[in-house]
């Protein structure tokens, strides 16, 4: 008990977020019950788009350590249950890959990360590139095969395993936001030195948090290959994986949990409504919007909304706050 | 024996050798100052005592425990705070926040919020700031808040590096007046600064530090009468 009430929001504000995402949860719980086929497959693949930004935003958008890996870790998660998926349930190919996905990454940060600035984006990037030609190599050389088959789960059941995924996550990211690790975490983001001067082990922090990001990841790749049905390394190890949870992340905004959620979730109806309607100008319009996005709104929607907010209170309750304009922030 | 003691300390970066064989020692209860022009490598020492950058030789004791090779919150906990030049608050974050990662290391995390009150007590203003971002304080509140932080981990010793720098003459004088007060609650301090004359009115002893050696060292106020100090430092 006494846990539970240590974790709990204290204030009303965040009581209120509390009681809304409890809300959004149970709404998403039942959904494939009365949703057709379609949508819940369709739901499923928001949610996995949302996890991807959300660990995305965990490392990097608090860091500023650009990571272009999400790629690396979904097409291990991948390979992971079309290896292990006839012998095990779902869940348990999930768990070995978000173990596999943390190890690695461990390994992987603590060869860059003592690295600043741009070479840990470009390492991130070319790990992709890496795995992949790899893991083609491996495939023809030691099985004499490019794809392998992957089992199909009932897709109730896949898409209520990466909803766990997702609340856990959620949950996560909220106890981490105000914990000794986040905060310091988001000392590194702003200045790395300073960091370092009062105490923080960077390097550790940076390689922890880095590690614990790509467990969810590879986790919800599992879960998806069971989706897809076949996969190689071309698939598995797909580059845009990597640049679409940096693009939702951006344009949501990575200072605050909703922002990552509103990108994914509007970049995903987006696509899926361009690839439908327009295929031809799909990549056109998506990237017009994208460069508007990030020309206009510096910090994605949540920045805007924040905004607007905080001008509405103003209005409502005049020189309440005289100091604190934009500067406050919320406990 | 002084609570801290430095000896034959060098250190450098790549070939360049910044600090050559340098002795410097602390009493509890004092103000040190630490004088020199740019570059005669103030706050390379501080670096180096605080295990911020690698000395190549020497050792550094505090309250008879060697600290040079402890990592930086090992040394935080052993009761030293160093608040560097320019203050490196972390700028979006909130005064409150700013004020809790002073107490970052594991040992003192605990107790933060009793440090907190303390803090606060000692530094009404930023308890009536504790939710304003670091950014938007002016110069001497930051530099304030800057002191809360180092604060936080109730530390026996402070090492102030240009606290002065970049304040205005009054404001500069205020800041000052507070490491004096901060003094005579207890704790003691080792202050760098390039402001020569403030400084050495408060300083019980004083070093002056020339390319990378101590050139020089006594009494603060004796020091003012120096004539190598009036020349290179006062114009006089």
């Amino acid at each position: 008990m006494a846990f539970i009430k240590r974790v709990l929001p204290g204030t009303a504000r965040g009581r209120l977020h509390l009681g809304a995402l409890i809300c959004v949860a149970a709404f998403l719980a039942v959904f494939p019950g009365v949703s057709r086929p379609y949508t819940t497959i369709f739901t499923a693949s928001i949610l996995m788009y949302i996890i991807l930004s959300l660990s995305w935003t965990f490392f990097s958008g608090k860091t500023g350590y650009i990571s272009l890996a999400t790629a690396a870790f979904y097409g291990i998660g991948m390979y992971i249950e079309a290896i292990l998926g006839r012998y095990i349930p779902l869940p348990a190919a999930m768990l070995v890959a978000a173990a596999a996905g943390f190890l690695i990454a461990a390994g992987i940060g603590a060869i860059t990360l003592r690295l600043r600035g741009v070479y840990f984006t470009i390492f991130t990037f070319g790990l992709v590139l890496l795995l992949q030609n790899l893991v083609l190599w491996i495939e023809i050389r030691f099985f004499h095969t490019k794809g392998r088959i992957v089992t199909s789960g009932d897709f109730t059941f896949v898409y209520y395993c990466i909803l766990a995924v997702f609340v856990i996550l959620l949950i996560a990211a909220v106890i981490m936001r105000r914990s000794r690790f986040g905060l310091a975490l988001e000392c590194i983001g702003q200045n790395e030195d300073s960091a370092a001067h009062i105490g923080v082990d960077t390097t550790r922090t940076k390689i922890l948090a880095f590690a614990v990001s790509a467990a969810p990841v590879s986790a919800v790749g599992a879960a998806m290959a069971t989706r897809v049905g076949y996969i190689d390394p071309n698939i598995a190890f797909n580059l845009l994986m990597s640049f679409m949870p940096v693009l939702m992340a951006i344009f949501g905004g990575t200072h605050s949990l909703y922002g990552p959620v509103f990108g994914a979730l509007v970049l995903t109806l987006l696509e899926e409504k361009l690839i439908r309607g327009y295929q031809e100008y799909y990549m056109i319009i998506f990237g017009a919007v994208m460069i508007i996005a990030v020309s206009f709104m510096p910090k994605g929607a949540a920045g805007i909304a924040e905004s607007v907010f905080l001008k509405l209170r103003r209005r409502l309750r005049p020189r309440s706050h005289p100091r604190n304009d934009g500067g406050a922030r919320d406990e | 024996m002084a609570m801290l003691e430095i000896e034959n300390l060098s250190a450098g970066y790549g070939n360049v050798q910044v600090l050559r064989d340098v002795s410097l020692s602390v009493d509890e209860g004092r103000i040190v100052a630490l004088l020199g022009a740019n570059g005669a490598g103030k706050t390379t020492l501080l670096n180096a005592i605080y295990g911020l950058h690698k000395p190549s030789s020497g050792t550094v004791v505090f309250r008879g425990r060697r600290i040079d090779d402890m990592p930086g919150d090992k040394i935080i906990e052993q009761g030293i705070a160093y608040l560097p030049e320019g203050g490196r608050l972390f700028p979006d974050m909130s005064v409150k926040e700013n004020l809790e990662m002073g107490a970052y290391p594991r040992g003192l995390w605990r107790d933060r919020k009793r440090d907190l009150e303390r803090v606060y007590k000692l530094l009404p203003r930023l308890g009536e700031r504790k939710k304003q971002l670091a950014r938007t304080m002016s110069g001497g509140e930051r530099q304030m808040l800057a002191m809360g932080r180092c604060l936080m981990s109730d530390p026996k010793m402070c090492f102030f590096d240009e606290l002065s720098y970049g304040l205005a003459p009054k404001m500069a004088q205020e800041v000052l007046g507070m490491v004096k007060e901060l003094n005579a609650g207890g704790l003691s301090v080792l202050l760098v600064e390039q402001n020569v004359r403030q400084t050495l009115e408060v300083a019980d002893y004083a070093y002056v530090m020339e390319n990378g050696v101590i050139a020089l060292e006594g009494e603060g106020r004796s020091l003012l009468d120096n004539e190598h100090v009036k020349k290179a430092y006062l114009g006089l």
